[in-house]
């Protein structure tokens, strides 16, 4: 679904502010002139930024969450399966092995506690990690953005900016350069594809 | 980070967590200038060359055993646990410092953790590379050691023994391992990008481009990014605790007279705090010397580690008060035994070492004068890193040397070989410390950018060309 609009050969329009307090307050204001394809840029993370221009979801504690469940399964599970299930069907390698060990019942869960402990820390931490990738759609080898000399230069040292997407569905290239401007950008430049 | 920007809240603080004056751009082309400037100080060369010597040995120790055995260490009947025990003990204990710092001083937002977090964290992961040769080379035959250690289908249709504090030590420190690296690297992603976008080298670009994974700061990511550090920092702090809990398992789960004690969880994770603070303090202080970083890392971080040093150090002191009197309290021979016999036995002089290292020596850090002092703070943390390996070595051996009969008594040292493998890890340490600070930034850059912005907020584009 391409709803650019056909006339821009660009990916959208760039605007830098002069520092964190600037680029939250001109955010703001995009999204509510009703900008929604827009995306700022910080070196340093802006506490609001993401709810200003509409950008907030929960996937990431969902993944951690769904994911230490399941590790706390997997860990509980391998304990309790190769140490209190034989299953004489399966050939011997994948059958547990319910071996009597000084007498203590096949089922010693207080011992498996903490195998499924570590299980459960260890599924989760990799998942915060992989699900924060995931969802911010990296490793992105090419972005447009980085075609913005200015971009490049500051983005991640002391650069704040601000670009609206040439997707978004009131983006005319004219009329955004004239709004961004007029929310105090110091710069504003084309992205290029 | 930025959620603590909503509650500014000020410190009590005489010396500030970072030197005025410091912009956005500056704090980066400092952190980031260490590693893209390919001068490195004569100092860097120095202990890289240490660490490199020290390696060779490792690798001589290494090819020794592997040749011969596991009879070239000093290790006998009775004391079948030596050397491979204590130093995997005492490098897991120095990795806690590492996670302390990065996980759960965040969740107290100490703002003070912010330019040794990474250090540390980097500290954290090589100590446990170093703890791992000793479970590996312990068993002698390493290529076999996957069988031993891990649940895998085999052809013996046998599984490792899930009731046993071994296995339980297998999962704990492969966890604790796994988890420190996802987060070390994860906090190392918007440095890496800082790092892409300011080398000049086109093979640096490409190479710190690649592991940034195109991170361009956007306000989504971001979002995602702090959630999921924040996550990690939640479940590292439960493991950190968990991780020389277990360990002390693999002492406190047996019958031994001065192993079975319910008391060596609490004070085993307190050592290790004690020793990964050493141990901290050991790298740094020479470091922000060397690479002018005074103004980063200054007295308040010193007095900071100092403090926790001496509160972890009292703990420690306590624990082993505590083993003496309970002992007595218990009123078992054997274990009355077992003290009486470390305090006046063959092994008095390691006891009363440690306990000049560990009890008498930290007393000093009451002192301000010798917390914000760099060269006595220095001299003290080795002494607690001295001390905190006697611990293990008193724990081990003297447990083990005079079994129940006096006809199975016997005597241990480490021969040149457990000396050769142990000073090895040291190099191993140093080796990949010194390459750490050589290719990667040192401090994290981004938390600094933040420290800058919290300390005075407004503009922070100086210049327009």
């Amino acid at each position: 679904m391409d709803v650019r609009t056909p006339s821009t050969g660009i990916y959208g329009v760039m605007a830098e502010f002069d520092g964190p307090e600037a680029l939250l307050e001109a955010s703001r204001r995009a999204y509510a002139a009703g900008y929604r394809k827009l995306d700022a840029f910080t070196p340093i993370p802006i506490h609001g930024l993401a709810e200003a221009i509409g950008q907030v979801d929960r996937k990431v504690q969902l993944a951690v969450l769904a994911m230490g469940i399941v590790g706390m399964g997997a860990g509980f599970g391998l304990a309790y399966y190769t140490s209190a299930v034989e299953v004489p069907l399966l050939p011997a390698m994948f059958s547990g092995y319910a071996n009597n060990v000084g007498g203590r019942p096949l089922n010693s869960w207080p011992s498996f506690i903490i195998p499924t402990f570590e299980t459960t820390i260890l599924f989760a931490g990799i998942t915060a990690l992989v699900s924060m990738l995931v969802f911010n759609g990296l490793p992105m080898p090419y972005h447009p953005v980085f075609n913005v000399a200015r971009f490049r230069e500051h983005a991640s040292t002391d650069g704040f900016f601000l670009c609206v997407e040439a997707a978004d569905p009131r983006f005319d290239a004219g009329e955004t350069r004239r709004f961004l401007r007029g929310l105090g950008a110091i710069e504003v430049n084309d992205v290029a594809h | 980070m930025a959620t603590e920007m909503s509650r500014q809240r000020v410190a009590p603080e005489e010396v500030p967590v970072l030197a005025p004056g410091q912009t956005l751009r500056s704090v980066t082309e400092k952190i980031s200038d260490v590693v893209l400037d390919f001068k490195s100080p004569l100092f860097w060369f120095a202990g890289f060359g240490v660490g490199f010597l020290l390696l060779q040995l490792f690798l001589l120790g290494v090819s020794v055993l592997l040749f011969k055995g596991t009879g070239v260490w000093g290790i006998n009947n009775p004391v079948g646990w030596g050397f491979a025990i204590i130093n995997f003990v005492w490098w897991i204990g120095i990795g806690h410092a590492g996670t302390l710092i990065s996980a759960i001083l965040f969740l107290f937002r100490q703002q003070w953790r912010m330019s040794i977090n990474r250090a540390a964290e980097a500290m954290t992961l090589f100590a446990v590379i170093c703890a791992l040769q000793f479970p590996l080379f312990h068993t002698g035959r390493p290529w076999l050691a996957a069988y031993w250690l891990l649940p895998y289908p085999n052809t013996m249709g046998i599984w490792p023994n899930f009731r046993s504090p071994l296995i339980w030590d297998v999962f704990a420190v492969s966890t604790y391992g796994t988890i420190s690296a996802v987060f070390w690297f994860t906090g190392l992603i918007p440095d890496l990008a800082t790092m892409r976008d300011r080398a000049r080298n086109r093979a640096a670009r490409l190479v710190y481009g690649f592991l940034s994974m195109g991170w361009r700061g956007s306000a989504a990511h971001w979002r995602r990014y702090e959630t999921a550090y924040m996550l990690l920092a939640g479940l590292s702090t439960p493991l950190v605790l968990s991780v020389h809990t277990v360990v002390s398992f693999d002492f406190a789960v047996s019958l031994i007279p001065g192993w079975h004690a319910t008391l060596f969880p609490p004070y085993f994770v307190a050592g290790a705090i004690y020793s990964g603070f050493a141990m901290v303090l050991t790298l740094l202080i020479p470091i922000r010397a060397a690479y002018g970083l005074k103004g980063m890392i200054t007295e308040r971080h010193l007095d900071a580690m100092a403090k926790v040093m001496l509160a972890t150090g009292l703990i420690v002191f306590y624990g082993y008060l505590m083993e003496a009197f309970v002992a007595w309290y218990s009123g078992s021979y054997y274990e009355r035994f077992v003290i009486w016999n470390r305090m006046t036995g063959p092994y008095w002089w390691a006891l009363w070492a440690l306990v000049f290292c560990n009890g008498v020596m930290p007393q000093t850090l009451w002192l301000k004068k010798v917390r914000t002092n760099p060269v006595p703070l220095f001299a003290v943390s080795i002494v607690v890193n001295v001390g905190m390996w006697l611990e293990r070595y008193v724990i081990v051996v003297t447990s083990l040397h005079r079994d129940y009969l006096p006809g199975s008594w016997g005597m241990y040292a480490g021969t040149r070989w457990d000396w050769a493998i142990y000073l090895g890890t040291i190099g191993l340490f140093l080796t990949l410390f010194y390459l750490f600070m050589r290719v990667l930034p040192m401090i994290s850059i981004f938390e600094m950018r933040e420290l800058v912005h919290r300390r005075s907020p407004g503009k922070h584009v100086e210049m327009m060309e």
